[in-house]
């Protein structure tokens, strides 16, 4: 990851978010991915997001493994802490960065080589925790960086640059968070931002963790003919099921949207998620028939995005532990040493 | 023959899972409250239940603490294992076993004195439950040997009451099985043996605990908020008893809520990621674990050292390689905890050698995590992880502030609009660190790929290596913060000790016995990685010296060559490597085998 200074370009006319900032003061430096890369406009539309909810930057903590997704961190939100683990184990360093403070956002961006190979233990083990973070993986069904090998979340059939073709099944990340218990699981494509903002933001203020895969083509290693996870393949067979609208807690919700088809969700933090059901015969708050919708679509070639399940009842991480509310970090010291006079207590036991 | 009195070793061998360790307790707790020092090594398999185990109580009114290698009583319950124990048993000593079925004629040897109880019998006749009879038997012996050795009955019968607080009903029952054995000894044997106990005032200070629950108490004393873990021997006894005492002392009083979080990882590759994920954040994690646990951790030791993030891990050392013997002890991880992961890497050690040293090394260890801002591993054994020692009691100053070392605040973020996160800014090697969400000015990307001082991604030769080189400086100043050596000498000695850990109590007998026989040596005990001045002085000033360690490959002499200027020549190996703890007597004579060589050659 090479690390190129972006210039600060800023003129008055720019809009402002309600802490008066720019969507210019979300931004991160330079990207070195290739051009056209998918995960650039994952990166824009994190940034667009992040602004739009109004958080302090230095509010945001980003995290993310090994891999060409696992740079991006570095393109947005400048003013966070940023920290690149080591391959497939961001999801720890996740889980113990929020044990130690609660109260920050927490964003972890993953591969599908990050996430669903060398990383797939952590991923499920994360997810089955409930941590309350946004879990963003950005599938490209190929390993870039070391230049064009299949992952695991290559479909069956599915033909490398080079002409190899692969003939083990793909580990779906959206079957699989279904069938681990996940509470929050959407799946977006980096060529539809009016799709993918909401969900982010959404996912973002979820109490708990929010999976967010994000089919996002390489342009240099798997945008051809025969590839299943191109650009033209993915917009063919892209298939809305349930879209997100995020309705910050300020504005009353029946102003935004007036009754039909839709399943409101109230988030933690007093905003609302108002699920639109694209495809009639969708259920996102049934687990199974979820799972089921999915793999039926799957079978016929199609890909089901949107936020395909939620459920905000289910206790996060902190919640189940028990755990103080302020920032376990923050405790003064005379709360967490018992003193002189309790270890003399103590030791009685040793007599 | 004549009385040893309070010098003597008593060995229980038993199947586990048959509840011997409560009788064990009981009999080590009642020896210690008559003031007498005692000390209780458990040597057990990998088992549930049914497989032989053995426990060995060795009572010492000198205070040597360590095995002295002799066996003077043992207690046969393990029918499987009677012809090994017995040919374990000191020419003189005795045999305790259940004679309900007498196997005299199984026992060939002369020179030791059958001491048949029936304890299954005399426990059948009083107990009609299967579980209690399993049971009491053990009790049982804990009566006949209290009429053997001239334990006081008072004191069993209160140590008794106290340990069944909880449940009086079986106070009663203990007590019943206790007087069955010992009047049964009395009528039958001379009883006390001329290896008896006699009252002594010699624990009034002290206290009897092992190493993973007092490292506990010293992680709930350092403030330790998380501790994240994957299950292994022998050091899962440290994050329950690092539980145990949350529950009491880290619950708001009023809400109940938690000043704590456990985590129970997948692995210990999530473990080690956890700790590093909260230190990175700000707080004190700690992770424990085993040989096989800090191999998995390597990679993530790495990145923590790279990336400068602190960290505390406990390696409750276990017989290696691979799964090796995970209930028996060794220190064989020094060479990997030292320069765990690839690349340049190396960490700071620290060795207790007993279990009060476990507590104190725990508050130590956070506080150089994160002044040095990097992994602390303190590198424990079984033997002092789950055996219960001897050890002076604990103490606690309350004016004691922790050393959170160098961490920029709000205030001088907010003063500091340029912040560099790998800028030596004192020349100490040490550079100020920021945490995530207090101001934007403290922002950076912490990363384990190649970072310049700036803390910004480079390839770039000088830079890379500006920031490699600062951090062998900070490594470097490592040595002047580690726990001293300890070192016992008299000037004039030319010849000299160098040992670790656990092996420090059979080491302080051996030198006890040799100068005796007028073999006096100096002796210096390691106590932190990397190795100080001190540690420098003591190899030059010693023209002989005998690197005693409990490891195969002389991992220590070899830490010491690579570290130090010392001459290889200088040093012999005292190894011991069996998985059973240390010996004085195996030390005395491999010092004096090794001396006797160099003159017959």
């Amino acid at each position: 990851m090479s690390f190129l200074q972006k210039p600060k370009v800023s003129h008055s006319g720019l809009p402002r978010n309600e802490l008066g900032l720019s969507i210019r003061d979300y931004e991160g430096s330079m990207s070195t991915l290739c051009a056209g890369c998918g995960h650039d406009s994952v990166t824009a539309a994190l940034i667009q997001a992040i602004w739009e909810l109004n958080l302090p930057p230095h509010t945001i903590v980003k995290m993310s493994g090994i891999g060409c997704s696992s740079k991006t961190p570095a393109y947005f939100v400048e003013a966070a802490h940023g920290i690149n683990a080591v391959h497939g184990r961001m999801p720890s360093i996740a889980t113990g960065a929020n044990a130690a403070n609660r109260n920050l956002h927490y964003i972890g961006i993953s591969g599908d080589g990050d996430s669903l190979s060398i990383g797939l233990g952590q991923f499920a083990h994360v997810l089955r925790r409930n941590v309350r973070m946004l879990y963003l993986i950005e599938n490209n069904g190929v390993y870039g960086l070391t230049k064009g090998q299949f992952s695991a979340s290559a479909d069956l059939g599915s033909k490398a640059k080079k002409g190899e073709v692969n003939r083990q099944p793909p580990i779906d990340p959206v079957t699989l968070a279904l069938e681990l218990g996940g509470s929050f699981i959407a799946r977006g494509f980096s060529g539809d931002k009016d799709q993918l903002v909401p969900l982010i933001k959404a996912g973002l203020m979820h109490d708990g963790f929010a999976l967010l895969d994000v089919l996002s083509p390489c342009v240099t290693f798997n945008d051809h003919e025969g590839s299943t996870k191109s650009y033209a393949h993915t917009r063919h067979f892209d298939h809305p099921a349930a879209q997100a609208d995020f309705v910050p807690r300020k504005i009353p919700i029946q102003a935004v949207y007036a009754g039909g088809e839709a399943i409101p969700v109230a988030l933690h933090d007093g905003s609302t998620v108002i699920l639109k059901k694209v495809a009639k015969d969708y259920n996102p708050v049934n687990r199974e028939e979820a799972y089921q919708y999915i793999q039926e679509h799957r079978a016929r070639g199609q890909i089901v995005t949107g936020l395909l399940y939620i459920n905000e009842d289910q206790a996060e991480f902190h919640t189940l532990n028990g755990t103080a509310s302020g920032a376990l970090r923050d405790l003064p010291y005379a709360d967490l040493c018992p003193g002189a006079a309790v270890l003399e207590e103590i030791q009685q036991r040793y007599r | 023959m004549n009385a040893r009195v309070n010098d003597f070793v008593v060995k229980i061998a038993n199947v586990n899972g048959t509840g011997s360790a409560s009788a064990n307790g009981l009999l080590m707790k009642a020896i210690f409250r008559m003031g007498i020092p005692v000390v209780g090594k458990n040597f057990f398999p990998s088992n549930i239940q049914g497989l032989p185990t053995w426990y060995e109580i060795r009572v010492s009114r000198d205070g040597y603490l360590a095995r002295s290698g002799e066996v003077d009583l043992l207690v046969a319950m393990n029918a499987q294992t009677y012809a090994r124990d017995l040919a374990e048993v000191r020419s003189g000593g005795y045999f305790l076993y259940d004679s309900t079925w007498p196997r005299e004629a199984e026992f060939a040897r002369k020179d030791v004195t059958l001491l048949g109880v029936p304890l299954a019998k005399l426990v059948n006749e009083a107990f009609t439950s299967p579980r209690a009879r399993i049971l009491m038997k053990n009790i049982c012996y804990v009566g006949a040997l209290a009429a053997l050795l001239a334990l006081e009955p008072g004191v069993l019968e209160t140590v008794l009451t106290e340990i069944y607080a909880d449940k009086p009903k079986l106070i009663a029952d203990n007590l019943r099985a206790i007087e069955l054995g010992y009047q049964y000894a009395t009528r039958q044997f001379r009883c006390p043996l001329p290896i008896r106990l006699e009252r002594m005032d010699a624990t009034a200070d002290c206290i009897l605990a092992d190493g993973n629950t007092l490292a506990a108490l010293g992680c709930v004393y350092a403030g330790a908020t998380i501790g994240a873990w994957y299950p292994i021997t022998p050091s899962t006894s440290l994050m329950d008893a690092f539980k145990d005492f949350c529950e009491h002392y880290r619950k708001d009083p009023v809400s109940g809520e938690r000043r704590y979080c456990i985590i129970q990882a997948e692995d210990e590759l999530a473990a080690i990621g956890m700790v590093l994920g909260a230190g990175w954040n700000g707080a004190r994690a700690f992770t424990p674990t085993s040989g096989p646990g800090l191999s998995l951790m390597n990679e993530f030791l790495g990145f923590g050292y790279y990336a400068e993030i602190p960290a505390v891990i406990f390696d409750v050392q276990r017989a290696g390689p691979s799964t090796g013997m995970p209930t028996r002890t060794q220190q064989a991880d020094l060479l990997l905890a030292a320069y765990a992961s690839h690349g340049d890497t190396r960490h700071v050690l620290l060795f207790p050698a007993n279990p009060a040293e476990c507590f104190s090394m725990a508050v130590t260890a956070f506080d150089l995590a994160e002044r040095l801002q990097t992994p602390v591993m303190v590198l424990s054994d079984l033997d002092i992880g789950m055996n219960d020692w001897m050890v002076p009691k604990l103490s606690w100053e309350d004016h004691r502030v922790p050393d959170r070392g160098k961490v920029y605040t709000l205030d001088e973020l907010r003063d500091r609009p340029l912040f560099h996160r790998y800028a030596d800014r004192d020349g100490d090697g040490i550079a100020p660190r920021t945490l995530p969400g207090v101001h934007p000015a403290g922002a950076y990307f912490t990363r384990g790929s190649g970072h310049s001082a700036r803390g910004t991604y480079t390839e770039d030769e000088a830079e890379y290596q500006e920031v490699l080189d600062r951090l062998r400086r900070k490594h470097d100043h490592a040595k002047t913060l580690v726990p001293a050596p300890v070192v016992r000498r008299r000037e004039g000695l030319t010849m000299g000790v160098i040992s670790v850990g656990s092996c420090d109590a059979a080491v302080l007998e051996a030198l006890d016995r040799l100068a005796r026989e007028g073999c006096e040596l100096n002796y210096l005990r390691v106590r932190g990685f990397p190795f100080g001045s001190e540690v420098e002085e003591f190899l030059e000033q010693h023209t002989r010296i005998f690197v005693v360690e409990q490891n195969r490959d002389a991992q220590l002499k070899s830490l010491l060559l690579l570290e130090t200027g010392a001459d290889r020549d200088r040093l012999t190996s005292i190894l011991h490597y069996g998985g059973m703890p240390i010996d004085s007597r195996s030390i005395v004579s491999g010092i004096r085998a090794s001396l006797e060589a160099g003159k017959a050659a």
